[in-house]
């Protein structure tokens, strides 16, 4: 249990935001819970596990009207989405935090059950709405496991173009959002803004700006339009001048740093307890990226760093999403260069449906084309996962076939829903005001988590 | 209009319908894809500031307009229900995209299957997600609808 | 990227989930279940992925949970981010982790009936109606 001592102690940190107060956060496998440091383990573990039960056993010094739980959301404008949080609050500190999820439930397991593999990617894409085409890329990719064929080249290098630019839209959204939440409201602005560069380029390519449907088993759905070169050029000169833009406004900004800088620290420790990977494990210290340990879709072709970053705070977490944007923008710059001729689909009777013309010429195009579309190709039983390196950690998809056209059983392992899990370690012995900040800096996407 | 000199006549029904259309304040019920779509409306390129409908409030209270951005679950149903009897009159809602239209691809146990079992529907906005540009369409036609419509709802 | 699938005894599961932490499998990507309804026994199968960071290897076990009972050790000791992926298998399987700090519903309502993902629940599918459609006798 805390005394007052500390909790004096603490309150001089909020007071003058200096680190000399003796401020640290005890970070163990279970997290970091301060004033649960005497209690029995147990006891951590349901801390930690953020049961705000009412029974709670009380500080001596703290009495009972000090404590109040708040509820916030699901409809709150800065929890992105339908997050619901339990805060239990001692004045304007944030004790212990209860996510209370499910109010996006959608039930696309199930629903994947009943979609043939080649209609899964539409399904797969509604999940992680800002970065949709790595739920493709990942159902695909796992799809083309279980079948056991290797897409063509320019099949591939798409693939990587198209994934890479949505990793820049999809962080271009989470700084704006994180922006709007702290109360830089130019930085919403800027960043949606920039984000329609992006997407007029994705509705030009697959003929929407969200939920493409465009990668699917066997390849991609369409090729990329004529002259997309002259477009792809126009993203990759702008996005940098803009991201310098950002970087004048906030890096140095007294105001961003002081309400971002040493708060909400999620150390590599507690990362690797819960699970979390993405941009938050690369904030704390940790090298770990799945395009360079675990490549997919030929990506480890490219040359491109892993940012790192040490601080393992919310500035950090943001500051290593503006950093990777830049990276990718190489990628894609790479890709633009080096993309090879060729087919964009497999061009495999039983995976690939014949053009549209064909069928006037060819009975059996016409054959394989019914027999696609109706039925739908076969898949050897077995299972498989893969995990591809989404915005915001490792995206997996694990998929039980058994021999027919539909999945047996399709599973997607959200980052979103084992990022969520630290949000009570990084808002304990906070205030208040800052809970906002270490949400955004998460970049939670609801669909992701309820799925 | 406010000088002695300058008289400017309508009917007060006339007037009471201008007024609602011209600012219309929706409240921030983002659920999913669409949401996205919503705030990209909202920003730079769209402007739905333009109509005065920028102010996205966080308090039903203070909101006369209701989009229902995104799918809506058996779990949300509820909030979403009483997020609306918060609302004052007058009030009007949007069905944004296909999933609170009709529930859309995902005819399961975990969606309601459109958003008018809960809550009186204004306008359906088609698409999945509609772009700004549709969600607009969406919003000009309920413009219409409050200057043709009755002032008495 | 391969991995290894190893099937574990359900008696063995904790102490082997244990001994995969102290060879460095920091991390507990992935639980879910799949639900072999008619089609083996026993009926389901909890599936856990574990990820080594420090040697870049990846690990699946296969475990068979009992029908009588329907229980599996919790592996939120060793593991705390197993915390919400035990509950969403609780939720959408029924199948109960002993030990686990707070076993309740996480994605459906608390009074809901039912476990959605089991291969013997429906769908929920409700038949689209057309309005001013002709009827079908």
């Amino acid at each position: 249990m805390v005394d007052e001592k500390n909790i004096k102690e603490d309150l001089d940190f909020w007071a003058t935001n200096s680190e000399e107060s003796g401020w640290n956060i005890s970070s163990t496998d279970e997290g970091s819970q301060k004033m649960l440091e005497e209690e029995d383990e147990k006891q951590i573990k349901i801390q930690t596990g953020s049961d705000v039960v009412d029974d709670y056993v009380y500080n001596e010094e703290t009495t009972e009207d000090e404590r109040m739980i708040v509820n916030m959301g699901p409809q709150h404008p800065s929890t992105h989405g339908v997050l619901r949080l339990q805060v239990e609050l001692e004045g304007e500190v944030v004790r212990r935090v209860k996510p209370v999820i499910g109010y996006l439930h959608t039930g696309m397991e199930k629903t994947g059950e009943e979609l043939a593999y080649f209609q899964g990617p539409t399904n797969t894409t509604r999940m992680d709405y800002l970065s949709p085409l790595f739920n493709e890329l990942v159902f695909s990719l796992t799809t083309e496991k279980l079948l056991n064929i290797e897409v063509p080249e320019r099949a591939k290098a798409i693939r990587i173009l198209m994934t890479e630019l949505n990793r820049v839209s999809s962080h271009l959204v989470a700084l704006a959002t994180g922006g709007m939440d702290i109360g830089a409201l130019s930085m919403m602005i800027f960043g949606f803004r920039e984000r329609e560069l992006i997407l007029n380029f994705f509705e030009k390519t697959t003929g929407l700006r969200m939920n493409h449907n465009y990668i699917r088993p066997g390849g991609v759905a369409a090729d990329l339009p004529d002259n997309w070169q002259k477009d792809v050029k126009e993203i990759l000169k702008v996005i940098p001048e803009k991201l310098n833009d950002y970087d004048e406004m906030l890096l140095d900004n007294p105001i961003w740093q002081g309400r971002l800088k040493n708060v909400g620290i999620l150390t590599t420790e507690e990362c690797l307890a819960y699970g979390i990977t993405g941009p938050s494990l690369r904030a704390s210290g940790f090298s770990w990226d799945l395009r360079k340990t675990q490549p997919y879709s030929g990506i480890e072709n490219y040359e491109f760093d892993v940012p790192l970053l040490t601080d393992s705070d919310v500035f950090s977490r943001w500051r290593i999403k503006v950093l990777e944007i830049i990276e990718s923008l190489k990628i894609v710059e790479q890709v633009m260069n080096t993309i090879p001729k060729g087919p964009y689909r497999i061009q495999d009777k039983k995976v690939t449906p014949p053009p549209r013309k064909r069928l006037d010429e060819s009975m059996e195009a016409l054959i394989h084309h019914f027999k696609i579309y109706t039925e739908g190709f076969k898949v050897p039983p077995g299972e498989a996962y893969v995990a591809v390196e989404s915005p915001r950690g490792e995206l997996g998809c694990y998929i039980v076939s058994d021999g027919s056209s539909k999945p047996y059983r399709m599973h997607i392992r959200g980052p979103s829903f084992c990022n969520l899990q630290a949000l009570p370690v990084i808002m304990a012995d906070s205030p208040i005001a800052d809970a906002v900040a270490a949400i955004a800096s998460l970049d939670p996407v609801i669909g992701d988590v309820d799925r | 209009m406010f000088s002695p000199d300058n008289i400017f006549t309508t009917t007060i029904d006339k007037a009471v319908r201008w007024s609602r259309t011209q600012s219309m304040w929706p409240v921030t019920f983002g659920l999913a894809c669409c949401a996205i779509e919503m705030m990209a409306a909202g920003s730079a390129k769209y402007d739905l500031a333009r109509y005065g409908m920028e102010v996205f409030r966080a308090s039903p209270r203070q909101a006369d307009l209701m989009i229902v951005a995104g799918r809506v679950s058996q779990k949300m149903a509820p909030v979403l229900r009483q997020v609306y009897d918060q609302m004052a009159e007058p009030k009007w809602v949007i069905a944004m995209g296909a999933c609170s239209s009709t529930g859309g691809m995902f005819n399961n146990y975990a969606l309601v299957q459109g958003v008018d079992h809960i809550v009186p529907v204004d306008i359906y906005v088609p698409g999945c997600p509609p772009g700004p540009q549709s969600l607009m369409h969406g919003i000009l036609t309920l413009h219409d609808k409050i200057m043709e419509g009755e002032i008495n709802r | 990227m391969s991995y290894e699938t190893i099937n574990v005894d359900i008696n063995q599961y904790y102490e082997t989930v244990e001994n995969f932490k102290k060879e460095g499998y920091e991390m507990m990507v992935d639980l879910t279940a799949v639900d072999w309804y008619r089609k083996k026994e026993p009926r389901f199968q909890v599936v856990v992925n574990l990820l080594s960071v420090s040697k870049n290897l990846r690990v699946i076990l296969n475990v068979n949970v009992p029908d009588e009972s329907l229980k599996i050790p919790s592996i939120c000791e060793i593991y705390p981010g197993a915390n919400f992926f035990e509950r969403e298998v609780f939720d959408m399987f029924g199948i109960e982790f002993e030990n686990h700090p707070e076993l309740t519903r996480i994605l459906m309502p608390d009074d809901w009936t039912g476990n959605p993902l089991r291969k013997d629940y429906g769908s929920g599918r409700i038949p689209v109606q057309f309005k001013n459609a002709p009827k079908v006798d």
